[in-house]
């Protein structure tokens, strides 16, 4: 590696991280892969197969799985426009199917961050299984910046609101 | 107790299975393990997710054998609301059918670990219901 430990981290790439995301967990465990970025938006790829369908009678992804991409997508747009990997939780995520995927269609899920403020990132994105024009699934979601919290910033909040 | 329902691959590759029932309806777990793990000990959120959309589908299910009802059952949209980090022990998950139409199901669902009183994650799903299968 020619990066020495101590330089301080590059900004944040979702094709870079996605190199080490994707070996273990959840995300490895279904297969996710980069597909493509911009300035506050992550595509992610998640492979068709035969374990995760929802349904015995029709060879379709299961919609569950369909979630996991899209909050995957949703975490990485958001370090994607922050340019910095700050750890974020998901507070509120909502999926609309618009019809189910073809037939042993792998699924890509595009998803932009925006909207941040200190506390919260907003996110909104597609899935679709070719053509992003006619998408499977629409998404809208909020997270929350763990790292910022605001009874550490500002002594006069300490003790009002908030929780864990 | 009910006969365990048969759970879509999906969930049980995601090693969801069945453990009870609470309220007449199916008691689903799964335990802590590399297939639901986001950052390092602690479940992904779209693994939580992926246990709280099988058991309001489980809960639909038998809410429509009891019907003597079997359609095909097609996800409208899913809101899930993330209320506390899911840590690395068993979490368990329950539906409830708030409305059982004609076409349509409404179904919310709640996960937690080991305080039933604090959950983890909640979920409404809308859920269309064809019965010309």
């Amino acid at each position: 590696m020619a990066t020495p430990m101590n330089t301080p981290p590059a900004r944040f790439d979702a094709r870079e991280a996605s190199k080490w995301f994707f070996r273990h967990g959840h995300t490895g465990w279904l297969g996710l892969r980069f597909a493509d970025q911009g300035e506050n938006w992550v595509e992610l790829e998640l492979p068709w197969r035969e374990d995760l369908l929802g349904d015995a009678s029709r060879p379709v992804l299961a919609s569950g799985p369909i979630i996991s991409l899209m909050d995957m997508a949703s975490g990485m747009a958001i370090w994607q426009a922050s340019g910095s990997f700050n750890p974020v939780a998901t507070l509120d995520l909502r999926v609309d199917y618009q019809r189910p995927a073809r037939e042993r269609a792998s699924v890509r899920g595009r998803v932009e961050c925006y909207r941040r403020t200190r506390s919260a990132a907003f996110v909104r994105g597609i899935a679709h299984d070719g053509d992003p024009e006619d998408p499977v699934a629409h998404v809208a979601g909020v997270f929350m910046t763990i790292a910022a919290d605001p009874r550490k910033a500002n002594p006069a909040l300490r003790g009002g609101g908030g929780d864990d | 107790m009910t006969e365990p329902l048969e759970l879509p691959a999906y969930a049980r590759s995601l090693g969801v299975s069945q453990c009870g029932e609470d309220g007449g309806m199916p008691l689903l777990t799964v335990d802590f393990g590399p297939t639901v793990e986001g950052r390092p000990a602690h479940y992904h959120g779209g693994a939580t997710a992926g246990l709280l959309e099988a058991a309001g589908y489980a809960a639909l299910r038998t809410a429509l054998l009891a019907a003597g009802r079997d359609p095909q059952l097609k996800p409208i949209n899913i809101t899930v609301q993330y209320l506390a980090a899911g840590k690395s022990r068993p979490s368990f998950a329950v539906g409830r059918i708030t409305r059982l139409g004609r076409r349509n199901a409404n179904v919310a669902v709640e996960a937690w670990q080991d305080d039933r009183s604090r959950p983890i994650a909640s979920a409404v799903m809308n859920i269309l219901m064809d019965e010309g299968r």
